[in-house]
């Protein structure tokens, strides 16, 4: 078992001849992603990496029965994809675009309310379930299939994560990237009741980073509903306030959003958390 | 991004928010004649920069002739103005803004802004206006009204009506008050703010409701779709670092350290100046190269890292995931060569090729200190900063370690 995606999960890509598109297709497809095909609008009916180019996304879910899309289109035409990919009745969106204007996601958020559809990112590394399917730009190469689920706002700290998760065995059942912008998709709760309820994850890594309240929100949900050990990390301790750290999402605005009242409130939840990334392996490996 | 109140005020004009009338003056003989075109006999002068409270540093004073209009613009023009809200070196006034002053009758607080929690745009208003906000929350959240719009539904009447009552406003007001918050939100969606705060709204003495002030921020996602809110950036109230950087696609951001901190990732980022900080060192920067690091961009990190002479030593820490370590550990070592570095550079790879990568820069002969995990390496470049660690010897042979499982 494993989280949203596994080995029969058929993918398509938006944006999929593009640059970005291609590269990361390869990629997939390289690391055995059964990518079924993909959309770039005025180039249906060609091929491209040998798989077939549709114009909508309803015409490729019509011909590929394809459940999962990635987009890498730029951000000015992000939430017009991640619409038509809903519109077509794609169960999970991975969005990797960074950029996307906030009131765009806003009206894209709206508009997902009260349909069935899954969206992750946002300007996020995406998803992996290692050993069966890579939705993402993450390096497919280090993740080992296994027990922990990493859910995190970053993608360089989601790879520390499942790096140093490998180096202790542990592996990965699943690792989310949620995303670094303010508007998103699946949130911190959304992943940890899944992993709570899939019987492969045993442990729980989740990466939070300042900004938000996605962080304290999660924490309470963990107190509740999460029986599974879970060690925690919150970067962004000495970030000055007002000012965004790289994320658009990572800003401390009006005293809210501070790493210190993060780290207090999972804390609080039995969270392990860490004050290094260095250690989150080892701190992982130590609960068991 | 931010711009000048001047600009928000015409900004405010064009959706029918009122504004005091006034002008925008770079000269005191500007701010002079602008005087002379106003009603009334006081004016107010107020020195134009991207930072708030600058009434108690001298930016807000009220003319009572041409001459004293003339007097102020004089000397605030050219002042670097320093506020709580500015850093030491304070921002440059190049321009003041001149209006007719206002009888104040009532002042309320009245923003709009994006809330993450509910998705939604949100007019936050109080009745304690001209005051912090932040602090109006922290002490009497009562007098706070949050009031959520819908992104389908828009702006309701009833919801003005709603913020209306919690201001204590008379029919009349309530009408004006409609106009405001429809201007606002109108606005809002129009240029893709992150933020509209008016701090404060007044009621003057004959009734009317009036924008004192105006604060506009931009979501800096969409700017590039506005061609007429992008030619307003003000480059002379920016950090010329943070400026610099952004042509060259890195995310910087200046900090008051001595430590500077080349990284790859947003988060990562933070957790490398948190790890300085803990080891007692205080970092120069956050700055996140992105991921397809090449020498370039490494070169000009190194460069923005290095620019202002304060730096004592400089952090590397980069994963290498889809970019190996090698491909990685010879863009740091060209880099490096062509810079001439001076001061010790801790390079702590990570990821896929780390070994061949390592070895790489302890066998250049450069003098690069490679580290082999976060921890190490924050610990190794506060010494060497400090001085402590300056015998040091460079990694002769990089650190034993298993990659991959």
């Amino acid at each position: 078992m494993s989280i949203l995606i596994d080995q029969n999960t058929q993918v398509i890509c938006q944006g999929f001849t593009g640059k970005q598109g291609t590269f990361h297709s390869e990629q997939a497809l390289a690391y055995g992603t059964k990518l079924v095909g993909g959309v770039t609008p005025g180039r249906g009916g060609s091929k491209h990496l040998d798989l077939p180019v549709f114009d909508t996304v309803q015409q490729a879910v019509q011909a590929t029965g394809a459940t999962a899309s990635m987009i890498y289109v730029p951000p000015f035409f992000a939430a017009d994809a991640i619409l038509e990919a809903v519109d077509a009745g794609i169960e999970l969106i991975v969005c990797i675009t960074e950029g996307i204007p906030v009131l765009q996601m806003l009206r894209v958020k709206a508009a997902m309310k009260g349909t069935n559809a899954l969206l992750v990112g946002p300007n996020c590394p995406g998803v992996i379930t290692p050993g069966q399917c890579k939705i993402g730009i993450m390096p497919g190469h280090i993740h080992t299939p296994g027990k922990i689920g990493i859910v995190s706002r970053s993608g360089t700290l989601t790879y520390e994560a499942v790096h140093q998760t490998t180096r202790q065995g542990l592996g990965q059942s699943t690792c989310v990237g949620i995303g670094g912008d303010p508007i998103h998709g699946m949130t911190f709760i959304d992943v940890l009741s899944r992993f709570q309820d899939d019987p492969q994850t045993e442990g729980i890594v989740m990466v939070g980073e300042i900004g938000g309240s996605d962080e304290e929100q999660a924490a309470e949900f963990i107190k509740a509903h999460v029986s599974k050990p879970v060690v925690g990390y919150i970067a962004g301790q000495t970030a000055p306030p007002g000012k965004r750290m790289g994320h658009a999402g990572a800003i401390v605005t009006g005293g809210t959003g501070t790493a210190a009242g993060k780290i207090t409130a999972m804390q609080a939840a039995g969270v392990h958390m860490v004050s290094s990334p260095s250690d989150i392996g080892i701190a992982m490996r130590d609960c068991f | 991004m931010n711009i000048h109140e001047y600009q928000a005020k015409q900004l405010f004009r064009d959706f029918a928010i009122p504004v005091p009338q006034g002008a925008v003056a770079t000269t005191a003989d500007q701010a002079q004649q602008i005087t002379q075109q106003l009603p009334g006999s006081a004016w107010v002068v107020k020195a134009q920069i991207h930072a708030g409270a600058r009434g108690k540093a001298g930016g807000v004073k009220v003319a009572h002739s041409a001459q004293e209009a003339a007097d102020f613009a004089s000397s605030m023009l050219g002042s670097q103005m320093v506020t709580h809200q500015t850093d030491a070196h304070g921002l440059p006034v190049n321009s003041v803004w001149v209006e007719e002053a206002s009888a104040i009758k009532n002042e309320f607080y009245l923003s709009l802004l994006v809330d993450r929690d509910s998705e939604r745009l949100i007019f936050i208003a109080s009745a304690a206006g001209g005051m912090d906000i932040e602090a109006v929350a922290a002490e009497t959240p009562e007098k706070i009204i949050h009031v959520s719009v819908h992104p389908a539904a828009g702006l309701q009447a009833y919801q003005c009506r709603q913020v209306g009552a919690i201001l204590g406003l008379g029919k009349e007001q309530q009408g004006q008050l409609q106009k405001i918050m429809t201007g606002m939100y109108e606005l809002f969606l129009a240029k893709d703010c992150s933020q509209i705060e008016i701090n404060p709204l007044i009621e003057t003495e004959d009734g009317k409701l009036v924008a004192l002030d105006a604060k506009m921020n931009f979501d800096d996602n969409a700017v590039p779709a506005h061609a007429d809110i992008a030619a307003m950036r003000d480059a002379s109230q920016e950090d010329t670092k943070e400026a610099e950087a952004k042509q060259f696609d890195l995310n910087y951001i200046t900090l008051d350290g001595n430590i500077g901190c080349m990284v790859n990732g947003a988060g990562l980022a933070m957790a490398t100046m948190d790890m300085v900080k803990l080891k007692g060192g205080a970092p120069a920067n956050f700055l996140d190269v992105g991921g397809g690091t090449n020498k370039d961009k490494v070169k000009a990190a190194f460069k923005l890292i290095l620019s202002d002479g304060t730096t004592k030593a400089v952090l590397v820490n980069i994963f290498g995931g889809i970019v190996k370590c090698d491909v990685i550990a010879a863009g740091i070592l060209a880099a490096v060569e062509e810079m001439h570095l001076t001061i010790p550079v801790v390079v702590r790879l990570e990821g896929t090729n780390v070994e061949l990568g390592l070895s790489m820069l302890a066998q250049s002969g450069l003098g690069l200190h490679t580290a082999e995990d976060l921890n190490s390496a924050a610990e190794m470049v506060v010494k060497l900063a400090e001085g402590v660690g300056g015998s040091l010897p460079p990694t002769a042979l990089p650190p034993s370690m298993e990659v991959g499982a």
